[in-house]
This record gives C-alpha cells, sequence and structure tokens, in this order.
C-alpha cells in the first residue's frame, strides 16, 4: 500500500466518468438503456471514492501525493499535468461523486419520457469527468482548463431544454456572464506563469516563500490573487456577476442540485481554497467583502421570490458568500467544512423540491402548493431536516458549519476591529431562517391552494425518495464530530482539513495569520494549530505554523457567544416565518405594502439585470447604433468632400469603396464617420476582411514587440 | 554571398507573404484553400531549415512530415467544406457569402 | 558562387516566381498549375536542405494528392461550359499594402536577429533515420496521425456526399 495506488485509484475516478461520457454519447441513439451503463459507471466511481477517502484519511492522513507528467517542455519550461491527492481533495471527490450518483439515480425517475433522455445522463458523465478534474489538478493551468469544461457543461445542461427561450438564453447569459469572470481568472494566471514559469500549485508557492513576488511587489501579489478569485466569483455567482444562477434554473431541477447548488458553484470556493497561501490581506479583505455582499444581496431577494427554485437559487449565493466570506475574513477550514455541508444540505432540498415539482407536474410557484405534506411526507422530512441544517439549527451539520464561520467573522472582528463581516454575517443568518421556513411553511403546510394539482400530487418513487434521505441523513451532526456543538472534536475539522502553509510575505498578511516566531505552537489545543507537514513537496519549507496564537485563542473565545447569538438569530427569523405564514399572526402583504420601496427592490432582484441591461447592454447597443446612424448619414457625405484624402484612406482600409454624398461634411462629422464605419465594418461577416485585420494587427504586434 | 539559413527564410517568409494575399484578395475558396497550401509550405521549409541549421537533429523533419500529413487531411475536409458551400449558397465566392454577420 | 547557391536560386526563383502567379493569376486552372510548380520548387528546397524524404514525400502528397483534390475542387464548383474559369479579385490595393508590411517586418526581423546557426552533416539519406523515429520515439504521434487521416477521410466523404 503506497501512495501511487492512491494516485492509481484517482485516475480512474477521473476517467470513469469520461467513459461513460463518450460510450453513452455515441450510443445514445441506438441503445436505448445506455443511461443505465453511465449509471453504473457512475456508482462505480462512487464506491472507489470512498475506498479513496477511506484509505487517504486513515493511512496518509498527512501526506500529499502528487503525480505528474511533462506535457509540452519549451526550453527549460514544463508544462505539466498531474495530479494531486490530498485531504481537502479526496473529501471533495466524496462529496462530488456521492452527489453525483445520487443526482443520476433520481434523475432516472426524473427525467423518465424526456425525448433527449440518454444525452442528459451524457452531459451529467461529461460534468463529472470535469469537476473530477478541477478536484484533483495539481496545478492551476489544468484547473483553468476544467473549469471552462465544467462551465461547458453548465451550459449544455442549463440549456438542456432548449427549445424552450427562456432555457436556452439562460445557458448563454451563464456562459457569458462567466467569460467575465474567467478572464480574471486566465489574467491572474498569465501573471503567476510569466513570474515563476510554471503552473504547479506547490511550485508557485515555494518560490513565493522564498520571496519571489510578481514584478517585485506586494501589491501585484494582491492584484494577482484578485484576479484568480475573479473566476470565483464568476463561477460561484459571487456579487456582481450573481445575475446568471438564478437565470441557470431554467435546466432540469437535478442538474440544479447537482451543478448549481452543490458542486460546480462550489469550485470556486475550492479554488480559493487551493490558492489561499498565496492571498494577502489586501486580496483576502476584497475577498472577504465580496463575500458579504453576496451573502446579503440574495438573502434579501430570496425573502420576495415565489418560485421555489429561485428561493433555492438565491439561498445558493447567499450561502457561497458565506463561504468566500469566511475566507476572507481567514477562517479556512470552517469555509471548506461549509462547502461540504451545505453540498449535502442544499443537493437534498433541490431535490426535494424537484420531487415536489415533479408531484406538482412541473408546478415552480409556491403561491399554488401548501399542504403537501400529507402528500409527500418523506419529501416534507428530508426537506425539513436540510431546512433546519440552512437555517442553522442544533442538531444538523448547518449548525457545526455555520456557526464556525460565524465565529471567525466574529473573531476577525475581535482582532482588527472590523465589525461589518460579524454584522453581515449574523444578519445573513437571520434573514435565511426566515425565508428558508417561508418556503417550507407556503409549500407543505397550511390548506392546499391548487386543489387539483393538490389532488394528483402522490409521493415520488423510491429512486427519488432514497437520494433525498441519504443526503438528510448526511445533514446531521454525527457524521461530523460526536459533540453537536464543538466541530472541533470531529475528526473532520481536527484531523482530515488542515489549514495550509500561508507563503505570502510576513508584513501583507493579516496581523493575525503572521507566524509568531517566538513559541512554536504545534500543541495548543485549538483552532487552526494542527498543521502537520501537509506537502511532500518543498512547499512546506517555510514556516509550518500558519495561524497565529491570538487568532487560536479568538476564536475560541468567539465561540461560545457566536453560538448563543446564532441561535437566537435563527430562533427569531424561524418565528417569524411562521408569525407571517403559518398562524397569520402578521399579515405579510400589508407590511410589504407599507416598506414598498424595499419590497419592489427584493422582489426585482435589487434591478441588477435591469442595471445591466440599462448600462453594458445598452452601452453597447447604444454605441452600435450611434455608430450605424452617423455611418449611415455619412456614407454619402464623403465622394464629393476631399476626395483625395478620402481614397487614400478609402484604398488604405478598403472601406470607402462607393459611398455617396449626402449633405453633412464638415470635420468632426467626418472624422466621427469614419470611426464609425470602421467600428461597424468591423463586423462584415466576410472571413477575409478578419483575415486583413489579423495581418494588420500581426504586423502591429511584431513592432511592439521587435527585438532589432 | 554563400547561401546560409537566411536565405531559406527568405524564401519562407516570401510564401507566406503571398499566401496571405492571395487568402485575403482571391474571392474563389478554392484560391484561399491555394494561399493556405502555400502558407503551409512556408512553415515546412522553415521546420526543415532549423533542422538543418539550427541543431535540432531530425525533430524539425519529423514535424514537416506531420504538416504533410495534417495538409493532406485538411485539403480534403476543406473540399469536402466548399462543396457544401457551393450546394448551400450557389457561388464558392468567398465575398458573396456574409451570413455570419447576422 | 558555387553550384549549391545557383541550384538554390535557380529553385527559389521558381518557387517565389510560381507562387506570385499563383496568387496573381485570374483563371484558376493556370492557378493551379502553378502552384504544381510551387510544390516541386519547395521540394527541390528539402532537397538542398538534405532532407531527401520530406521532398520525395512533398512532391507524392502534393502533387499527387493535394494538387489533384484542388483541381477536382476546381472543377465541380465551376460549371464545365464556363470555358473561362476566372475569378475575381477584392481588396487588392490594402492587402497589398498590408502583406508588403508583414513581409518586410519579418525580413526586418530575420536580418536583425543573430542566428546561432550549426551546420550539421548532410546524411546521404534521411529515410532510414526517419522511419525509426517515427515507428519508436514518435509511434504514438504517428498513429495517432493515421487516425486522424482516416477520420478526416470518412468526414469529408460524408460531408461532400450529403
Amino acid at each position: 500500500m503506497t501512495g501511487n495506488n492512491l494516485i492509481d485509484i484517482a485516475l480512474i475516478i477521473l476517467f470513469l466518468p469520461l467513459l461513460g461520457f463518450t460510450v453513452t454519447l455515441f450510443l445514445a441513439k441506438k441503445v436505448k438503456k445506455i443511461y443505465l451503463f453511465e449509471t453504473l459507471i457512475i456508482i462505480v466511481a462512487f464506491v472507489l471514492s470512498v475506498i479513496l477517502v477511506f484509505l487517504k484519511l486513515n493511512y496518509f492522513p498527512n501526506a500529499t501525493t502528487t503525480s505528474e507528467v511533462s506535457w509540452i517542455s519549451l526550453g527549460s519550461i514544463s508544462i505539466d499535468l498531474g495530479i494531486m491527492v490530498d485531504n481537502i481533495a479526496v473529501l471533495m471527490i466524496f462529496v462530488v461523486s456521492l452527489i453525483s450518483m445520487l443526482v443520476h439515480l433520481f434523475s432516472i425517475a426524473y427525467m423518465h419520457g424526456d425525448k433527449r433522455y440518454n444525452r442528459y445522463f451524457a452531459y451529467l458523465g461529461i460534468f463529472t469527468f470535469s469537476m473530477n478534474g478541477i478536484v484533483f489538478t495539481h496545478n492551476i493551468l489544468m484547473m483553468y482548463i476544467f473549469w471552462e469544461l465544467v462551465g461547458l457543461s453548465s451550459y449544455l445542461l442549463i440549456g438542456f431544454w432548449y427549445e424552450k427561450k427562456s432555457a436556452s438564453d439562460a445557458g448563454k447569459k451563464a456562459f457569458i456572464v462567466n467569460r467575465v469572470g474567467d478572464l480574471g481568472f486566465f489574467s491572474g494566471i498569465l501573471i503567476l506563469f510569466a513570474t515563476y514559469h510554471t503552473f504547479t500549485f506547490d511550485k508557485i508557492f515555494h518560490q513565493i516563500s522564498l520571496g519571489v513576488i510578481p514584478f517585485n511587489s506586494e501589491f501585484w501579489l494582491t492584484v494577482t490573487g484578485i484576479l484568480i478569485f475573479c473566476g470565483a466569483i464568476g463561477k460561484s455567482a459571487q456579487f456582481p456577476l450573481h445575475v446568471w444562477l438564478p437565470d441557470a434554473m431554467e435546466g432540469p431541477t437535478p442538474v440544479s442540485a447537482l451543478i448549481h447548488a452543490a458542486t460546480m458553484v462550489a469550485a470556486g470556493v475550492y479554488l480559493v481554497v487551493r490558492v489561499f497561501p498565496i492571498l494577502t490581506s489586501g486580496a483576502l479583505e476584497f475577498i472577504a467583502i465580496i463575500g458579504a455582499l453576496s451573502a446579503f444581496i440574495p438573502a434579501t431577494i430570496a425573502i420576495t421570490q415565489n418560485d421555489i427554485k429561485k428561493v433555492l437559487a438565491y439561498s445558493t449565493v447567499s450561502q457561497l458568500g458565506y463561504m468566500v466570506m469566511a475566507l476572507g475574513v481567514g477562517a479556512y477550514k470552517f469555509a471548506f467544512f461549509h462547502l461540504v455541508t451545505h453540498a449535502f444540505f442544499k443537493a437534498a432540498l433541490f431535490l426535494g423540491s424537484g420531487s415536489v415539482i415533479h408531484a406538482m407536474h412541473h408546478e415552480q410557484d409556491i403561491r399554488k402548493m401548501g399542504g403537501l405534506r400529507k402528500k409527500l411526507p418523506l419529501t416534507y422530512a428530508t426537506f425539513l431536516i436540510s431546512t433546519l441544517a440552512i437555517s442553522g439549527v442544533p442538531l444538523t451539520s448547518g449548525f457545526l458549519s455555520k456557526d464556525g464561520i460565524l465565529a471567525g467573522t466574529f473573531a476577525f472582528g475581535n482582532l482588527t476591529g472590523q465589525w461589518f463581516f460579524a454584522f453581515v454575517g449574523f444578519l445573513v443568518a437571520l434573514v435565511t431562517a426566515f425565508y428558508m421556513f417561508r418556503l417550507v411553511i407556503l409549500t407543505f403546510h397550511g390548506e392546499p391552494r391548487d386543489k387539483e394539482k393538490y389532488d394528483h400530487a402522490k409521493e415520488s418513487p423510491f429512486v427519488m425518495v432514497m437520494p433525498l434521505v441519504v443526503l438528510a441523513t448526511l445533514s446531521i451532526f454525527i457524521w461530523y464530530t460526536p459533540n453537536p456543538f464543538n466541530p472541533e472534536q470531529g475528526a473532520f475539522l481536527s484531523k482530515w482539513v488542515k489549514a495550509p502553509t500561508i507563503v505570502t510575505p510576513q508584513d501583507s498578511r493579516y496581523s493575525f495569520l503572521k507566524s509568531d516566531e517566538a513559541q512554536p505552537e504545534a500543541n495548543v489545543q485549538g483552532i487552526q494549530n494542527v498543521p502537520t507537514p501537509s506537502s511532500t513537496e518543498a512547499a512546506n519549507s517555510g514556516e509550518e505554523i500558519t495561524f497565529s496564537k491570538t487568532y487560536t485563542e479568538a476564536m475560541e473565545h468567539a465561540h461560545i457567544p457566536a453560538m448563543m447569538l446564532s441561535l437566537f438569530l435563527a430562533g427569531i427569523g424561524i418565528l417569524f416565518a411562521f408569525l407571517f405564514y403559518q398562524w397569520k399572526k402578521l399579515d405579510a402583504d400589508k407590511l410589504a405594502e407599507k416598506i414598498n420601496p424595499l419590497y419592489k427592490l427584493s422582489l426585482n432582484k435589487w434591478y441588477f439585470d435591469e442595471i445591466y441591461d440599462a448600462t453594458f447592454v445598452a452601452l453597447t447597443l447604444g454605441i452600435s447604433k450611434v455608430l450605424a446612424w452617423i455611418d449611415a448619414n455619412i456614407i454619402d457625405g464623403i465622394v464629393n468632400g476631399s476626395a483625395t484624402v478620402t481614397k487614400m484612406f478609402s484604398s488604405f482600409t478598403g472601406k470607402f469603396d462607393n459611398v455617396v454624398v449626402d449633405g453633412m461634411v464638415n470635420g468632426a462629422a467626418y472624422m466621427s464617420g469614419f470611426i464609425g464605419l470602421m467600428f461597424r465594418k468591423l463586423q462584415t461577416g466576410k472571413v477575409q476582411t478578419y483575415i486583413v485585420l489579423v495581418v494588420f494587427s500581426l504586423v502591429i504586434l511584431l513592432f511592439l514587440f521587435k527585438s532589432f | 554571398m554563400e547561401v546560409g539559413l537566411n536565405h531559406f527564410l527568405f524564401v519562407s517568409v516570401c510564401l507566406f507573404s503571398l499566401g496571405i494575399f492571395g487568402i485575403v484578395t482571391r474571392k474563389n475558396a478554392v484560391m484561399v484553400l491555394m494561399g493556405i497550401e502555400l502558407i503551409l509550405n512556408s512553415a515546412n521549409i522553415n521546420f526543415v531549415a532549423f533542422a538543418k541549421y539550427g541543431n535540432f537533429g531530425y525533430q524539425g523533419q519529423i514535424v514537416a512530415l506531420f504538416v504533410i500529413i495534417l495538409a493532406a487531411a485538411e485539403a480534403a475536409i476543406a473540399l469536402a467544406i466548399v462543396l457544401n458551400i457551393y450546394k448551400t449558397f450557389s457561388t464558392v465566392n468567398v465575398d458573396e457569402i456574409d451570413t455570419m454577420k447576422d | 558562387m558555387s553550384l549549391y547557391d545557383i541550384i538554390f536560386y535557380l529553385f527559389a526563383a521558381i518557387t517565389v516566381l510560381s507562387a506570385f502567379f499563383v496568387v496573381t493569376t485570374r483563371n484558376i486552372v493556370y492557378s493551379a498549375y502553378y502552384l504544381l510548380f510551387t510544390f516541386f520548387g519547395v521540394a527541390g528546397i528539402y532537397v538542398l536542405l538534405g532532407a531527401d524524404f520530406i521532398a520525395v514525400t512533398q512532391l507524392v502528397v502534393y502533387v499527387g494528392g493535394i494538387l489533384i483534390l484542388l483541381l477536382f475542387g476546381v472543377m465541380l464548383t465551376n460549371k464545365i461550359t464556363n470555358v473561362q474559369i476566372k475569378t475575381g479579385t477584392v481588396k487588392l490595393a490594402p492587402a497589398a499594402v498590408g502583406v508588403a508590411l508583414l513581409a518586410g517586418t519579418l525580413f526586418a526581423g530575420l536580418l536583425n536577429t543573430n542566428w546561432k546557426t550549426f551546420v550539421a552533416d548532410v546524411p546521404a539519406s534521411t529515410a532510414h533515420t526517419l522511419g525509426l523515429l517515427l515507428l519508436q520515439q514518435y509511434a504514438v504521434v504517428f498513429e495517432l496521425l493515421g487516425i486522424l487521416l482516416l477520420i478526416a477521410l470518412i468526414g469529408a466523404a460524408s460531408m461532400a456526399r450529403k
């Protein structure tokens, strides 16, 4: 039993779904039952990942195994492909393959009768493959490649019912919005590569710990961190790029559970977890602010939404914001903890909503539901457990992780005097409890509001209920810690997840992330204090202690008050939800009228789509329109006036060939007309024009970078 | 002046520029393909020239061989595409095919 | 001026001149024939560079295969009754300027670069060595290319058949 076996198993897990995808896609039309093959493949992958988790955590809890092959070697630079198996990766792979398997099973019943049934499973396969790639990769370039691959599979699955215009639009929106973030991500990667000539995480960390930083300036290290985080902003739907996720709910519900709740959107958080060691305090602060905004804004939107999936989508953004904020304030372990627990209970919620939607014959409006708990007892029970978890009620996993994050923000406030994050954290906890219980009450309690659909509703078949039960079971505290009030006592946080070695220069860290050299504290009881050498690579040649003693103590002090406060707030939120919607002591409609502007703001999602439409989209359209107008009016105005210059320009660009005068020949208009023409004519649709442009740009580039 | 690396590169640059010129100016899609073949040939001359003058052993020649294979595949596919274009638009004049604009 | 130089200039002239006619002649069929001379000239240049196997491959594949394909392309996409198979040109002037700029830049670049040249011995024949390399070090690439070619041909056939 050596580390190499781990690599072998990891490779098999990685490539099995690809095999499933290929076979399923090619035989989709020929073999009706091919989806069973894909499902079987995923089950095998899941079993293997259980074995992998078991072996890794039992036999090599402190080692990181990597294996790499050289892909491209250019002189002294070598671009490697490789996989890395460490604790975080195996935990993540367990989450991914478990949820993927459950979603496959769930989809067998949910998607039954769809005309592209087999292709749907093939897409799930390619998604699982790409997600596994993100998890196992040991370098940031492969991460980027798989990052785009999950983006592609997400696009395919959101627009799976592409006959519906809203679905195909949502797919495009997700793709384009993600591109914005990925642009930043890629720029960050390029900066790293330009500085370190390698993509491998360990090597980059090692060089940073030796003091090599981009452009010799900590500012640029911060910028690099923020740029890489941009990828996470896009993929994890963080503010201000969160707008795609709610629209992505146009996809099939199991897909929403797998991709847009549990795994792919968590990839952004996973990315930040991976690059955490290189983030400076500036970058972390930026991350925390983005996280806080993403936690707060969608939470307020979720209160007024009436589509069951939209509520869950906004709560997903909000919870992801939590994780990101936790990373930003340095609560690394709890961020990852919350990622795992959230994956389970949010997948349960989404699959539960899928079960409800299935029973209600594709009705998603919660105003037309109600009373469903009698018809769907199992769905109700699992949904309720997951809701308790997301609201942070004791005995659930969500309570543990959320409490940890809140304690983290508390400790952060204590140490730095910035209480903003703690404030947002607790506020969101309150709001979350409220809207989640609003959802439960409106869906499952009270009287049925659509009698006909209610009468036809019946509990979903076994393959749909089983995943719910499994996921709800995983939302109980016992899997993570024996003591429901102290997550630190469980193996998950004390043995498995370890804080990484921070490599950024000392004075660019948060004060509490500085290693206090005076006291080696490897044995202090408490939180982030067991950073055993976590890597076989040279990355830990720097100091091994990441979080200082002050921080550890602050976390311990923050634990109890944070727990009390969060419990209290969750209680208030739940109480209000019952007052409003169950007992009708308070009237939600009247309140909505009283605070109409706020209500409207929330109902219309803070007008983000409108703002983007009015600014970016409208700006682009506006510029094109103005240019087109100028163009149309000036086209005629050129032959007569100053013919020679015109001809020179026209022969030079080939655009002015047959223009006619209109009458607005004056200097300024002429210039703007010229520019307008140039921009508009860029889109001639003729390949040759594009090639001419490429040639010119090539010449310009050659001149820019000329070495002679 | 004795013939050296620069001479070969010179020929290669000429071929490359003429290829680009052909691609950009000719209307007929088949002519565009001929331009592409010229460019591939110019790249190949570079590979082989550097194989001789650059102390790379046989790598350059191997790559040149691969390029020829790829060019064959490319020509086959491209002509199939041209035939399809002809069927769809009843013309192979690339300047008349601008549906990409819409 | 040695014999080697004279032969080089001869082939270079054939290559460049015929390439020039390829892109300027209005008649496509003529263009194709000029292309034949270009390929021939390039093959000659390969021989001068000591790459005899590549030169033969060039002749076999380009002249025997690709050129014939191109001619078929010309014939299948023009009405045969149209005796003068001509083709117009577009945007001559800007293209000429752009290409001249590009060529000038490239020339300037290569003239100003200090190449570290190293003249290898020219073996009598490269076929033996290349064969060994292809089937040993580059065996996988070689096989993959074979598969690619097969796929391309099948794909082309099925696309053209539709």
